[in-house]
């Protein structure tokens, strides 16, 4: 979780209060599950290939020993150096000495939404070391001093206008920008010297091709290849659970990945980067590393949790999530929003933390059913409500409210009293059929009305009939 | 809180040629202690439902997400107990939400059911992606003589209702509710139908805020003919 962040319920109230960001992720989770919908619709195989993209994601958790060993081993014969981190500070220190080492002032940065899960920004800060975030909604968040709001469109809660303002005020060079793609070509002339300039290129990694030692990247913008190719070394940083066994594996996910974030076919830029410039190259690094970060993963494997580390992080889950949609990413107050973000963030950052995120879901099942790995988010998200439960850290009020319904709802003669009466009881506050307000029911009735029930329940009026047909 | 659904649903068995029983000993299928996290307390009414029910042939509920619990959720509560997980999956294996059982394995059709009206069906979330249910009860409805059904974009979002989720999280269950209020409002259909009633006390308490006309009635009620008295939140 961010640093000194106000309680969930505080955070989601800001949110739905703030028009422009219902506004902002209308406009890009809207467009995305209608595209999504149509590259569905048009690809007859696509159940059946979610049932491969889940067995291959599937094969590789439960033998991620076997696939590291053998992805080490081919990428250190490419001529890549590979390091291992446990945990989010090591893995830090590892790039920043190696940022040292290079003599590095300038670094420039691809996505990753590793690199935010391990707080390598702030540590390149604290190295004193220049950070250039060169995907655009990146370099967006940067100007504002935003963390991501959606893991594929990091800046989804700022709307163009704002962006424009943004770029305005931090440019060198803004130009008139009368339309998005003069927006864009505004952070064009701001990046591209600092793209040639930059000592060092950090990058995550979309997959990690176990039988070539390969890192594959996928960008819309070209920039993770800009970020990658020029500066004398590049520095990979990736979570150990993005093993595919092959290239063909990679290539089955990709069609699986792609049509489920953006609804397109494929991007722009799909890159496999083997190793370093190699004698007759024409450009490319002269020293490739690779930091594979557990930080939590092999936990989550023990912890009931290996399902979510199909993840291939496509985002869809966030874009059909009715609460996402309502509340935005800011909100979860984890590196990872939504669905996914929910069952991930209590194992980053600690279940007291963020109790909330697991019961701050309506269970209606959407996220699951657009998984293109099949994970069972609902069901995971209930594995950290009992968790929650068993450690004791559901409120008070909520313990005391269940003990006294389960008392009564084990004993079926009083449980029918109770309900004859509570009927009763509820009509003392009815007006023309409707209860406006009512104790202990503020959290309805404050938003909506509730129907007053009938005057006596079902099993009063059934016995009765009973009684009267005999 | 609304006896004349489970009359409605009585009164429908019957015409699919059952013989309907409703237990005296059942009280509620455990749901708010299982999505609570309190997996002890819904295995302790778990065990009571099961107890209940095992001397019949079907067990049919007017609500999805009771249907869902016992077929869903009763399975996983007992995983790790071999004994109580047989009798779980004998009564989840029995277990039927009404629309889909009727269509489904009564083969049941509504015949001289009448309703002059326009409506817009929701498609509460336990039941669409739980157990399967969307075409069932448009199929029956589309048999009413004078219902005219009208399509509800994104009749398959949730409403915001979620259990308790609506009252732990009143202000991001009103956004949602709001949202689903505005679509149904936009269809300009007269009545809202839907099969879940914790569903339809939230839309039908949203609608009714934002000073909607719109009249909520559950599936059952329209396809029994029980739909021609006051509506969920009407006095006779």
């Amino acid at each position: 979780m961010r640093p000194n962040l106000p309680p969930f319920q505080e955070r989601a109230g800001a949110a739905l209060r703030d028009k422009t960001l219902k506004l902002a992720i209308d406009r890009t989770t809207g467009t995305a599950e209608r595209n999504r919908a149509v590259a569905v619709a048009a690809w007859p195989e696509f159940q059946s290939a979610r049932d491969l993209g889940r067995d291959i994601r599937a094969h590789v958790v439960n033998n991620i020993d076997h696939y590291l060993v053998e992805f080490e081993r081919n990428a250190v014969a490419s001529g890549a150096a590979v390091h291992w981190a446990a945990t989010a500070d090591e893995a830090c220190q590892i790039v920043v000495e190696i940022c040292r080492k290079a003599g590095a002032k300038s670094v420039t940065r691809s996505k990753s939404m590793l690199g935010e899960e391990i707080g390598l920004p702030h540590a390149l800060e604290a190295a004193k070391i220049e950070r250039v975030e060169t995907d655009l909604a990146e370099h967006i968040i940067q100007l504002a001093g935003d963390p991501p709001s959606h893991i594929v469109w990091p800046a989804l809660h700022k709307t163009r206008e704002q962006v424009k303002e943004l770029f305005a005020a931090s440019h060198r060079d803004p130009g008139a920008m009368e339309d998005v793609e003069a927006m864009v070509q505004a952070a064009r002339r701001e990046l591209r010297a600092k793209f040639m300039a930059a000592d060092v290129g950090i990058s995550g990694a979309n997959f990690l091709v176990a039988d070539t030692g390969s890192v594959c990247t996928v960008t819309n913008e070209g920039n993770a290849e800009l970020t990658t190719t020029p500066p004398r070394v590049h520095i990979v940083t990736a979570g150990i659970e993005k093993l595919v066994p092959s290239t063909a594996h990679a290539m089955a996910l990709l069609r699986l990945l792609v049509r489920s974030a953006t609804g397109a076919e494929l991007t722009q830029y799909t890159t496999f980067h083997t190793g370093p410039k190699r004698p007759g190259d024409r450009d490319g690094p002269d020293e490739f590393h690779i930091v594979l970060v557990d930080n939590g993963r092999t936990k989550m494997l023990g912890d009931g949790l290996a399902e979510m580390l199909r993840c291939i992080r496509c985002g869809a889950c966030l874009n059909h999530c009715v609460v996402y949609r309502h509340i935005g990413g800011h909100a979860y107050g984890g590196t990872y929003p939504g669905p996914m973000g929910s069952v991930l963030t209590p194992s980053l950052d600690g279940l007291p933390a963020s109790r909330d995120l697991a019961h701050a879901c309506t269970l209606n099942g959407s996220c699951q059913e657009v998984c293109p790995v099949k994970i069972p988010l609902p069901t995971l998200l209930r594995g950290w409500r009992d968790r929650s439960w068993r450690e004791g850290l559901e409120p008070r009020s909520v313990r005391r409210a269940l003990w006294a319904w389960k008392f009564v709802a084990t004993r079926p003669a009083l449980y029918r009293a109770v309900s004859a009466f509570a009927v009763l009881g509820m009509q003392l506050f009815a007006k023309r059929g409707w209860i406006e307000s009512m104790p202990l029911a503020g959290g309805w009735t404050a938003h909506r009305g509730l129907p007053a029930p009938a005057s006596s329940t079902f099993m009063q009026q059934y016995q009765a009939r009973k009684r009267a047909a005999k | 809180m609304r006896p004349q659904i489970g009359f409605a649903a009585l009164a429908l068995l019957e015409q699919a040629g059952c013989t309907v029983e409703v237990p005296a000993v059942q009280t509620c299928c455990g749901q708010p202690a299982a999505n609570a996290g309190d997996a002890g307390g819904a295995r302790r009414i778990a065990r009571q439902v099961i107890t209940a029910f095992e001397g019949f042939d079907y067990v049919v509920a007017p609500s999805g997400s009771c249907a869902a619990t016992i077929k869903v959720q009763y399975p996983e509560l007992f995983a790790r107990e071999p004994a109580m997980h047989a009798s779980a999956m004998a009564l989840a294996g029995k277990t039927h939400e009404l629309l889909s059982f009727l269509w489904d394995i009564r083969h049941w059709q509504p015949q001289g059911v009448a309703l002059a009206a326009s409506a817009a069906y929701h498609d509460s979330c336990s039941g669409l992606r739980e157990l399967g249910i969307q075409a069932q009860p448009r199929r029956m409805l589309g048999k009413v003589d004078g219902l005219e059904l009208r399509p509800l974009e994104g009749s398959t979002v949730c409403c915001g209702f979620g259990g308790t989720f609506c009252v732990k999280y009143p202000a991001i269950s009103n956004a949602i509710a709001d949202d689903k209020a505005r679509a149904i409002e936009a269809t300009g259909a007269e009545i809202l139908l839907g099969g879940d009633l914790g569903c339809l006390m939230n839309m039908a308490g949203k609608l009714h805020r934002r000073g909607a006309a719109t009249r909520s009635f559950h599936a059952a009620e329209v396809l029994a003919g029980m739909a021609d008295g006051p509506a969920i939140g009407e006095t006779a």
